[in-house]
């Protein structure tokens, strides 16, 4: 083991873990903004399969990348907002709600792959070009993680700093902290929760679609039927142990994709069966969530709908 | 339960509210087949032609809904303590591999002892891979829907490992990735010779009565239904809440197990690397649809195994995937759950009925 | 109902729990919506759809359960909701907090405006929680049961802030169940009863036996009739427990103390001095403990509350919706909430329903529970006689120490009264009692022996002629 580590390029191996941490951190901020605000949301998963089948077919039908980013995420707030809907306004527990999203992009993404893109597609519409920060990317190992990546891979560096300065230094954020901790002190004072928990579990959605175009648009650059293989849960593992903070899903997030990175990479070279290798991401994120549960210490009213009187 | 009070009033607007969801769902899954080019009304005949119109087509429905009572009476055990246990997929499977290897590797037993202790091995299969997100929760807290759903993706590649490419359980003599075939005296009896109905039909008409009695009539049950509804008062009244959870995650990981045995030993009677596609994600939808109630459980399920044997037939015919009928499942879990929107379309009366309600967790949900 | 408030006044709204006080209240705040009826501030009429309208016509409300978000500091949770912006959406933490300040001097509210609430004690959050209502401009003042959770001494410097609002020309709105408190404070007092204003009346023109009888409609005790105390051996021997909190921290510390059969100890202490830590530790709720506790001689220390319960120890929780009842669960079910596996409820693992029917009937006819039938849900019983039903469970197992803390909170009189009558009768057949309460009305009248809890340790003992109400709420603050 130790051996196919150091065989490793760590170069290649920090930048192979940057990319597959992007769509968990995009996922687990989207997460942690629904959160927040007193929504849970296991549909991570659903949205960004949603934001990875819509980003592709409108990329392939409007032969523009950008558009199917911006389709991708415009996909994934719709059905966050089916989420919103279900589970703030009609009072649906939020696990299930969750799981009616999560099973719903299963159908709508397979029914229409089939018609559209299994059926019709030829060539793909390829995937986001790579930009490199000149000067930086000439930095030994740091230049060559962090200085030449794709766009989704950009906005989502960029990304964790804005969530974490919305989410603490402006109004909205002290607002959507105050209706995740205890909603009817924030009504008492006149704010309308369902509204923060509104903009916040839809924002979660362009957030996580983004992620999911990650997967079509960006890495390899077409669609497959389940393409995010529960990608989207581990970014929830990812946000818990991360203490629903930016920063902290961010190297939580890095955590996981590292250990996806190892697995892909140790492969090839030692006689380790490779499923053992494969079930290393999900093992872990079983033992950080089992061990970071009783230290972290989830928004309060996360779970429970508000009920006004 | 009698035929009267079935058709007591009461009884009826009980069931009026899952029918409506059931047509709701599939009027919101034809306007998606509209939608994608194909013919709904050819779509949704396809799918009832393959799964009625000829015994055949019949007997492999009730193949189909063997599972999911099964399943469904896992996931609507959990619910009602309250756990909500996505893992019944990962837990057919370890039932599966349990049951088959007792199946093919222990010889010279008569069929009425090697079945039964082959589905037994199953039960334990599930039950102990359900344990371990029990134990977790008990022990930490973490929600168990992160657990079980990573552990499903554990169980897919454990399984992979024991059988594909010279794994401990794989034939050796066989080209294909797979177990040997289990002995004869394993398998479950066919009941319609020419069809592939098995007597596993009977087991799970059994496990509706059992699951049935457990809850409503002893003090387990009882048990699970007090720490469901209120952990803190279960606690505080001296039930273990901790062992509740994982003595209601065990047992439904057993009925997803016998769900897994049940499945070799009767229909494949040999286990390939990848071998059931969504049974257990689609029990979810049936345990909400019959609300939980072991009872309801069997209706549901059948709905779920003529969906799911048409859908293939209906894939093959019109080209309308099969994954339409998740599309279906989704939207009758939103009616169900949301009751406000069947009654606000059908213009009903508001009778206060019991909301889908999960778990109340102590000091707050934890995901 | 009528009622009218005026200017530079404190006007109590007396009743007992369950006569629409809150309720009313709530409505003029806007968070309850009236059926029919009108609200006119100076008189004229005004529609309040939710707190937004409230706040903006001057009318602030300080809640019985405070209104703050824990994790938030105390500046942040005054400027909630009407926060100072700088552009781009950002908070002015700087001007937040300087204006916090200015408002804590000027109405002599000191505050820590960085502190973070869920570090304050109670008395101080509800200074933040007033505060929150000055700097919205509340010129009408709420405060619903804001005494429940202060020392006779932190009441005592309430009750001066409250004074200095109204001599600024503020109203304020009281509401309570106290009698004493409304005698002192209140220029006027209006009585309600069942949802209806009883009387509207000044306190020198009544006293407080004559306002008990308005509230409740019939002449009341105001002390419950108990011979002394005849203590024998002890039962329930607490040897320097030490508990941890949820979040770790030492919540009872080192607390040592006997309770003997046939009598009643009382544990007087501000909420949230570790009495709920405690109660829990004795149940065996709380295995992360130190010390010893003894029960009829049997160190249970390490014991689960199954093994605690069955070995003699009967428990009243603090909070019966979360931890006394399964509100769904049938009354009966909830009667055998902590038998149901044993005999005669129960043969192996099959419950046996017909043994189950027949206890449930004999207790609600001792207890006098009003329930239509056993098979009731719990959740559908008015709260009296959902306690009726926890107090039934647990003095029905003949357990030999009865643990109950704040068996009343929140009860009408009636089942107070009831509730006392089978404490004090208990007490005299020989069950030891350990009763914790917030109410140090409830102690004085019940107790034989006091032990006074402040931060985790019992400060003083006091039995015969020492217990003295003065003495006791000075101890309750850390004062003597």
């Amino acid at each position: 083991m130790i051996a196919a580590l150091q065989s490793l390029h760590l170069t290649e191996l920090g930048y192979l873990t940057l990319l597959a941490a992007t769509p968990l951190t995009l996922a687990a901020l989207g997460g942690l903004m629904c959160e927040r605000s007193g929504v849970v949301n296991i549909a991570l998963e659903g949205i960004m399969l949603t934001g990875a089948f819509v980003g592709y077919a409108a990329a392939l039908a409007t032969h523009n990348l950008w558009l199917g980013v911006l389709a991708a995420m415009l996909a994934g707030m719709a059905i966050a907002a089916l989420h919103a809907a279900l589970s703030i306004s009609l009072l649906v527990d939020q696990i299930v709600s969750g799981t009616v999203i999560n099973i719903l992009a299963v159908g709508i993404t397979g029914v229409y792959y089939r018609t559209y893109i299994q059926e019709t597609s030829t060539v793909g519409p390829g995937i986001l070009p790579t930009w490199h920060i000149p000067l930086l990317d000439r930095l030994p190992f740091l230049g060559q993680i962090f200085f030449q990546g794709q766009a989704i891979t950009w906005a989502m560096l960029l990304l964790i700093v804005v969530v974490h300065v919305v989410l603490f230094h402006t109004v909205w954020g002290l607002r959507t902290r105050a209706c995740g901790e205890h909603p009817l002190a924030a009504d008492t004072v006149g704010i309308n929760v369902y509204l923060v928990r509104y903009v916040n579990v839809i924002a979660s959605g362009a957030l996580a679609g983004l992620g999911g175009a990650y997967f079509s648009l960006q890495e390899i650059g077409n669609f497959l039927p389940n393409i995010t293989g529960g990608r989207g849960f581990i970014a929830l593992a990812a946000m818990i142990f991360g203490r629903w903070t930016p920063a902290g899903a961010f190297l939580a997030s890095l955590l996981f994709a590292g250990a996806d990175a190892v697995g892909a990479r140790i492969q090839g070279f030692h006689n380790i069966p490779y499923q053992f290798l494969g079930m290393l991401p999900y093992v872990l994120t079983i033992v950080v969530v089992a061990g970071a549960m009783g230290r972290s210490i989830a928004p309060a009213a996360v779970g429970r709908p508000y009920k006004k009187q | 339960m009698t035929w009267r009070r079935l058709f007591r009033p009461a009884a009826v607007a009980l069931a009026a509210q899952p029918i409506l969801s059931i047509v709701c769902g599939f009027a919101v899954a034809g306007l998606a087949v509209l939608a994608s080019g194909a013919d709904p009304v050819q779509a949704f005949s396809a799918l009832f032609q393959g799964a009625f119109t000829n015994p055949r087509a019949f007997t492999e429905t009730m193949i189909a809904t063997l599972p999911y009572i099964f399943l469904g009476l896992a996931v609507a055990l959990g619910f009602k303590a309250g756990l909500f246990n996505i893992g019944a997929e990962g837990q057919f499977y370890l039932g599966a591999v349990f049951g088959v290897f007792i199946g093919y590797s222990v010889q010279g037993l008569p069929g009425i002892v090697h079945v039964p202790l082959a589905l037994l091995a199953g039960m334990l299969g599930g039950f102990l891979w359900a344990a371990i997100p029990g134990i977790i929760k008990a022990r930490t807290g973490a929600h168990e829907v992160i657990i079980t759903i990573m552990l499903n993706y554990v169980a897919f590649q454990l399984t992979d490992f024991l059988i594909n490419n010279r794994g401990p359980l794989a034939d050796k003599t066989s080209s294909a990735p797979r177990t040997p075939f289990i002995q004869h005296a394993a398998q479950l009896p066919i009941l319609i010779p020419g069809t592939r109905l098995h007597a596993g039909l009977f087991v799970a008409l059994v496990a509706i009565p059992v699951v049935w009695f457990l809850l409503s009539r002893t003090t387990v049950g009882f048990q699970i239904r007090t720490v469901g509804l209120n952990p803190s008062a279960a606690r505080a009244a001296g039930i273990s809440v901790g062992w509740t959870l994982v003595i209601t995650m065990g047992i439904s990981g057993a009925l997803a197990g016998l769900a897994g045995a049940d499945e070799v030993l009767g229909v494949s009677h040999f286990m390939p690397p990848s071998f059931s596609t969504g049974y257990g994600f689609d029990s979810i939808a049936v345990a909400l649809l019959a609300k939980s109630n072991p009872w309801a459980i069997l209706p549901a399920a059948f709905l779920f195994g003529a969906m799911r044997n048409g859908a293939t037939f209906m894939q093959l015919q019109t080209q309308v995937s099969a994954d339409l009928i998740s599309i279906v499942q989704a939207t009758v879990i939103i009616f169900i759950a949301a009751p406000a929107i069947i009654r606000w379309i059908f213009r009903l009366r508001h009778t206060p009925a019991a909301p889908v309600q999960l778990a109340k967790t102590d000091g707050g949900a934890t995901i | 109902m009528d009622l009218a408030i005026e200017w530079d006044q404190v006007h109590a709204l007396l009743g007992e729990n369950g006569a629409g006080k809150t309720t009313l209240m709530n409505v003029a705040y806007g968070l309850v919506r009236p059926d029919s009826g009108t609200i006119l501030v100076d008189g004229n009429p005004v529609v309040i759809h939710g707190p937004q309208d409230a706040i903006r016509l001057g009318i602030g409300m300080v809640h019985q359960h405070f209104m703050l978000i824990p994790p938030l500091t105390v500046a942040e949770n005054v400027i909630l909701g009407h926060e100072t912006v700088r552009a781009g959406g950002f908070v002015d933490q700087r001007a937040a907090e300087r204006e916090v300040r200015d408002l804590s001097q000027r109405y002599g509210l000191e505050v820590d405006p960085r502190a973070r609430i869920e570090g304050l004690p109670v008395g101080i959050q509800q200074r933040v929680e007033i505060l929150k209502s000055l700097y919205r401009g509340a010129r009408i003042l709420i405060l619903d049961e804001p005494t429940a959770v202060l020392t006779p001494q932190e009441v005592i410097g309430l009750f001066g802030i409250l004074r200095n609002l109204a001599g600024e020309g503020s109203a304020i709105v009281f509401i309570t169940h106290k009698l004493g408190e409304v005698m002192e404070v209140a220029d006027t007092i209006t009585v309600m009863r069942r949802g209806k204003v009883e009387a509207t009346t000044r306190p020198s023109e009544t006293n407080p036996a004559g306002l008990a009888r308005l509230m409740v409609g019939r002449p009341v005790l105001l002390r419950v009739d108990k011979a002394p105390a005849r203590p024998q051996r002890p039962v329930l021997e607490l040897d320097h427990l030490v508990v941890h909190d949820d979040r770790r921290r030492v919540a009872v510390d080192g607390v040592a103390l006997s309770v003997h059969a046939g009598e009643i100890v009382g544990i007087a202490g501000v909420e949230g001095n570790g009495q709920n830590e405690l109660a829990e530790a004795i149940a065996g709720l709380r295995p992360d403990r130190g010390g010893r506790v003894l029960l009829d001689g049997q160190d249970v220390t390490r014991a689960t509350t199954r093994h605690v319960l069955h070995g003699g120890l009967g428990f009243i929780p603090a909070d019966r919706h979360r931890m006394g009842l399964v509100l769904e669960h049938s009354v009966s079910d909830n009667l055998v909430l902590s038998t149901f596996d044993r005999a005669p409820f129960a043969r192996w693992i099959i419950r046996r329903f017909e043994a189950v029917l027949e206890y449930a009937q004999r207790l609600i006819k001792q207890f006098d529970i009003r329930a239509e039938s056993p098979s009731q849900p719990a959740g559908s019983l008015s709260g009296g006689n959902q306690q009726k039903v926890v107090a039934a469970r647990e003095l029905g197992r003949q357990p030999r120490a009865l643990l109950a803390s704040q068996p009343t909170r929140g009860l009408d009189v009636g089942s107070i009264e009831f509730i006392h009558r089978q404490i004090v009768d208990q007490r005299d057949a020989g069950l030891a009692v350990l009763l914790i309460s917030s109410e140090l009305d409830e102690i004085l009248s019940l107790a034989d022996r006091v032990a006074v809890m402040y931060r985790g340790r019992i400060v003083a003992i006091l039995e015969g002629d020492a217990i003295d109400r003065e003495r006791i709420g000075l101890l309750m603050a850390g004062a003597a």
